[in-house]
Formats: structure tokens, C-alpha cells, sequence
């Protein structure tokens, strides 16, 4: 029983560390081929003359899909160890709120 | 088994959960293959990449920010919507994008050992790395031509020192690629050949989500 216990502990990283060795190379061109349709949809949106907010909001969603795509499937976080992710995504999500914060003592958002 | 039963409580004591190499199926040497791995049981290497790249967010937020409050600000010299030739930064934009695939064939290929596919994908990324930092050159000097310093106006000082700063990033990387294929060619990799091309993929793909959002906040959103 503790036995299975021990194995248990490094059942972990071997998962984590060969989890994605098993996709085909096929997977990551289409994931770029939709990361290139996005890139295209933001230009194109860029030159479209619509409300700057709304604008500006479907840009941010756009964004937000690509940096989602490219860690979770380029970078693996979809796949790997938990760890990572909360180890990236705690200083990501600590950097936006350290620099809203800022933002928001200087009143950009009232320009 | 016993023998096996008394590590096992050894390690459950909290000493050390790797001190049982016949449990695991171990040695020292497949354990140095893989990279050291601490009391979490992952590659301490990886760990750290991640804990480096979670760190760095906090510098190109800063980068970024400081951008966002002074890209209106422009005393003299050109502004920004005058500026930017979008067509050709998303040219660029896609060339870095396209070099995140390369550089994800170049881990699949590292893991499946097979060489010279990975050199073959690393020396791509690495020279779609080197146009990107090209067109980024000769976007600052087309800039500069029509009248941007570095010390032109609060605007100027911000851009240059974002997309500088990534520019210094990307080749980073490069000169990181063009190591590691000549590191391949001599055969002098320590320890998992796999997981060092991975770690470096790891950095290459976050210089990629930076530009991603440069790109957008920096050259397409209105000001």
C-alpha cells in the first residue's frame, strides 16, 4: 500500500513532463492557422470604422484569446503540471493589478 | 519488499522522497537525465523557467504601462497614429507568430530524439527570430527619419523603451537557438537534451505572447 504511495509522489512530474509528448505535429499547425486567422481579424478590425469601444473591447478579446492559445497549447500549461500554470499566471495576474492600480492613481482612465 | 516497505516509510517521513531509487526505477544518472527534481517532485529547471517568465510579466507590465500613460503625450515630433505602418508590423507580427510553431515542432522533435529535425526547426525559428528583430530595426530607423528620438517626447522615450526591450528579448533567444543547434551539432548537451530545447522553447513562446500584446495595446488600439 505505501508502496503505491511512493509511486504516487513521481507519478506527478513523469505525467507532467511527458503529458504532451504525445500530440502530433498536426495539432500545433492548426492551432497556428487559427492564431494567423485571429492576427488577421485584429488588423482587419484596426481599419473597420466602428466605436472606439467597441473596437477596443473586441481587440482586448482577441488578445486574450491568442495569449490563451499560445500558453496552453504551445507552451503546455493545458497539458503540464498545475504548478506551472499558477507559477506564470500568479505574476501575470499580480502584474495587472500592480500596473491597473497605477493607471488608475494617474487617471488614465478619465482621459 | 520489506526492503522496499522500510524506504517507503523512510520517505514518507519526510526526509527525502528520492532517496529510494529502487522504488522509483531510478538511478543518479536517469535522474540527472531528466534534471534535478526537489521535494515537488518536478524538474527544478522547468520550475524555475516558469517562476523567471511569472517575473518577467512584472517587467513588461511596467514597460507597457508606462507606455499606455505617456503614448499621448507628444510636446513635439510625430504621434503615433501619424507613425505606425500597421501593414508591415503585422507582417512582422505573424513572422514572430509563425516562429512559435517552428519552435513547438522543435520541442516534439527533441522529444522524439530525433536531431536533425530539431536543428532543422530551431535554425527556422532562429531566423524568423533575426527578421523580426530586422523589420524592428528598420522600423526604428524609419521613425527616427521622420523625426522620432529616443528623446523626442514622453511618447518616443516609451516606445522605443517597450519595444527595445523586446527587441533585446527576441534576440536573446536568438543567439539561445543558434547556441543550443551548435551545442546539438558537437554533442555536448548535459543531461536531457529534450527538456533544454523545451526550456528554451518556454522563453521563446513568451517573447511571442509579449509581442501579442504589444501588438495590440501598442499599435492597433486608437489612442
Amino acid at each position: 500500500m505505501t508502496t503505491v504511495d511512493t509511486h504516487d509522489n513521481h507519478a506527478a512530474p513523469i505525467a507532467g513532463h511527458e503529458a504532451h509528448a504525445d500530440h502530433g505535429d498536426g495539432i500545433y499547425i492548426k492551432v497556428a492557422l487559427v492564431l494567423a486567422a485571429m492576427t488577421a481579424l485584429e488588423v482587419g478590425l484596426s481599419y473597420w470604422a466602428i466605436p472606439a469601444p467597441w473596437k477596443t473591447v473586441s481587440l482586448f478579446v482577441l488578445m486574450g484569446l491568442k495569449f490563451l492559445t499560445v500558453t496552453s497549447w504551445f507552451m503546455h500549461l493545458k497539458t503540464d503540471h498545475k504548478w506551472f500554470s499558477y507559477l506564470f499566471y500568479t505574476g501575470l495576474i499580480l502584474s495587472i493589478c500592480v500596473f491597473v492600480a497605477m493607471l488608475t492613481c494617474f487617471q488614465i482612465w478619465a482621459k | 519488499m520489506s526492503e522496499v516497505l522500510d524506504h517507503t516509510h523512510e520517505t514518507n517521513d519526510g526526509s527525502d522522497s528520492h532517496a529510494t531509487p529502487e522504488v522509483h526505477g531510478h538511478d543518479d544518472q536517469a535522474e540527472a537525465a531528466h534534471g534535478a527534481h526537489g521535494s515537488t517532485g518536478l524538474s527544478n529547471n522547468k520550475l524555475a523557467m516558469w517562476l523567471f517568465l511569472g517575473s518577467d510579466c512584472l517587467l513588461f507590465g511596467a514597460l507597457i504601462s508606462t507606455y499606455m500613460l505617456y503614448r499621448g503625450r507628444v510636446q513635439r515630433g510625430p504621434n503615433p497614429n501619424s507613425l505606425y505602418n500597421i501593414p508591415f508590423t503585422s507582417v512582422s507580427s505573424f513572422v514572430l507568430l509563425m516562429s512559435s510553431l517552428t519552435m513547438v515542432l522543435a520541442v516534439t522533435s527533441a522529444k522524439r530524439k530525433d536531431d536533425r529535425r530539431t536543428r532543422l526547426w530551431l535554425t527556422t525559428t532562429a531566423l524568423l527570430g533575426a527578421s523580426f528583430v530586422g523589420a524592428q530595426v528598420f522600423e526604428f530607423t524609419s521613425f527616427y527619419r521622420e523625426g522620432l528620438g529616443f528623446t523626442t517626447s514622453l511618447f518616443g522615450s516609451s516606445f522605443y523603451t517597450l519595444t527595445g526591450f523586446h527587441g533585446v528579448h527576441v534576440s536573446i533567444g536568438v543567439i539561445m537557438l543558434l547556441t543550443i543547434v551548435l551545442l546539438t551539432l558537437r554533442g555536448r548537451i548535459p543531461g536531457d537534451k529534450a527538456e533544454v530545447v523545451e526550456l528554451i522553447g518556454l522563453y521563446w513562446h513568451f517573447v511571442d505572447i509579449v509581442w501579442i500584446v504589444i501588438f495590440t495595446l501598442v499599435y492597433l488600439i486608437p489612442s
